[in-house]
């Protein structure tokens, strides 16, 4: 790894480690970091909504009754944060995009995620499909906290985890990709942990 | 009580790496609500993937920062105008 | 790899530990030699940043505890229990070790000697910290400017600078000192420990006539509530200057 500073000393810093099973630049945690850019949304039940829009306008809608309707799967998985941390073998419940898309009907190639508090970032709607995606709304066998993105969030794995938009409220789907809150700041539009896809240009 | 947050002086480090000249003492305009003040009083969320600075009025973006390892990124289109004393 | 420094803008200086004073029994001021240290106004803080051997690195902020001195800059350095950096601060760096930091900066949350109107300080925990350098710039300027400070803190054993305070309030003409205790008091104290009030900042503090300029460091939570009474209690707004410490940097 590149250094940029003098070697402090007898410093070791949070018990850490790499390996193989990792992507590049990370490291492993054992606890569960939480990152944010603003105050932690509260969304009343009540009025909680997760909304598809297509790329016509047309708009699918489904109130947290309607979600917790739909059939959910309970997906293993390992996350990496661009801070460079990783865990792995996390576990959640959610809805798979899969089963949120399958009435919807769609020629856009982008999705532009949208959360309450005003996150937004993007992604290629073909990464939201086939397994890779959830509306997830348990981790760890408990209801998701809201500051790990509760009462929804989106959890998109294989791309580093600020793609995966905590308290997620819908989906634009575009012919363009439109860079969200990150992406227009220095950070990948990908971001694929494995090709180390950090910021723009990477 | 807002959820735990610091303040503008937490960007004076990283500013002061772009800048010759303090910027945390001039004077920011929300883009968003038009509240004037210090950037030193900007409530600012540290613990992300770069740093954000939010208008203690309305709560909405006003500046952003993220460092790479060869440039830093420095987004103010939250920030109507910076008033720098020179 | 250094990359050349562009004139103006700061970069990474390495100093030396000097010596290591014991504040507390958690709390440890750190006297760093920096070569070529540029010199700075008491308020100001540095960014120190620790490196582990496999590259991995760190940063955390720290108020200067003292004036200007030529090479010379003190931090002092708060133990937190699970902390990453702190720990390593206070018990590890040993006299001799290299520490890399960047500064001095900050140019809001600063006091000049020029100044002459009264000064309100009110320090929550290790909020002191750039209060203290604010203290004792003003005794090295001689400066006769009307201070009070309100130090609020857990207990007694909590007290840092805790000699040198008895000392200045004593000796430093114009300097007022005192304490506000939450957790536990010391004998003979007129109530029980509380959370800081508009009672302690009305009795301790200056009557906003006199349009002192005050100063309010701590952990979040303490400065936005100190900040409200100051400006309830009819001082003006735009002089009352914050700094907010993390909840927990570690």
């Amino acid at each position: 790894m590149l250094r940029v500073g003098i070697v402090s000393p007898g410093f070791r810093g949070r018990p850490r480690s790499s390996g193989p099973e990792l992507p590049p630049g990370q490291y492993l945690t054992e606890d569960f970091p939480v990152l944010s850019a603003g105050p932690t949304p509260r969304v009343p039940m009540d009025r909680w909504e997760f909304v598809i829009t297509t790329e016509t306008s047309r708009e699918h809608r489904w109130t947290w009754a309607d979600l917790m309707a739909l059939p959910s799967e309970t997906p293993t998985v390992d996350i990496h944060c661009v801070t460079k941390w990783s865990k792995l073998g996390t576990t959640w419940r959610g809805v798979s995009l899969d089963t949120l898309m399958s009435d919807v009907d769609t020629a856009a190639d982008y999705a532009f995620v949208h959360s309450y508090g005003g996150y937004t970032t993007n992604l290629p709607l073909a990464d939201l499909l086939d397994g890779q995606a959830w509306v997830a709304y348990e981790y760890d066998g408990d209801g998701l906290a809201p500051a790990h993105g509760g009462p929804a969030r989106l959890l998109v794995p294989h791309l580093y985890l600020w793609k995966s938009a905590k308290w997620v409220r819908g989906i634009q789907l575009r012919f363009d990709d439109e860079p969200g809150f990150w992406e227009t700041a220095g950070y990948h539009d990908y971001g694929d942990p494995w090709r180390e896809q950090r910021y723009q240009g990477d | 009580m807002s959820d735990p947050h610091l303040d503008g002086n937490a960007l004076a480090g990283p500013l002061r790496e772009i800048f010759a000249v303090d910027v945390t003492s001039a004077t920011s305009r929300c883009a968003a609500c038009g509240q004037t003040g210090a950037v030193a009083n900007l409530h600012v969320y540290p613990n992300a993937p770069g740093l954000v600075a939010r208008c203690p009025g309305c709560e909405e973006v006003v500046l952003r920062m993220v460092r790479t390892p060869d440039a830093a990124w420095l987004d103010l289109r939250g920030a109507v105008s910076l008033r720098i004393p020179i | 790899m250094a990359r050349a420094a562009i004139p103006g803008r700061l970069t990474w200086r390495v100093g030396k530990l000097a010596e290591a004073r014991a504040e507390t029994p958690t709390a440890r001021t750190l006297v760093l030699d920096v070569p070529g240290w540029p010199g700075h106004l008491a308020g100001q803080h540095v960014d120190v940043r620790l490196t582990a051997e496999d590259g991995y690195s760190t940063q955390r902020s720290y108020s200067i505890a003292t004036p200007a001195d030529g090479d010379r800059v003190e931090l002092t350095i708060q133990a937190v229990p699970d902390g990453e950096v702190s720990p390593y601060l206070t018990e590890v760096l040993s006299p001799g070790d290299p520490l890399e930091l960047r500064g001095p900066v900050g140019g809001w949350f600063v006091w000049r000697p020029t100044g002459v109107d009264p000064v309100l300080l009110v320090a929550g925990g290790s909020g002191v910290v750039p209060l203290m350098a604010i203290v004792r710039a003003r005794r090295a300027a001689g400066s006769r400017v009307p201070f009070r400070l309100i130090y609020s803190v857990r207990t007694p054993g909590d007290v840092y600078y805790a000699d040198e305070l008895r000392r200045r309030a004593r000796d430093d003409a114009g300097l007022d000192v005192t304490f506000a205790y939450t957790r536990a008091v010391p004998d003979g104290w007129p109530h029980p420990p509380r959370r800081i009030g508009v009672a302690d900042v009305n009795t301790n503090g200056w009557p906003p006539a006199l349009t002192p300029d005050c100063f309010v460091c701590g952990p979040t939570g303490f400065v936005e509530t100190v900040a409200d009474i100051l400006v309830a209690l009819g001082h003006d707004p735009r002089r009352v200057r914050t700094e907010r410490f993390g909840p927990t940097g570690g």
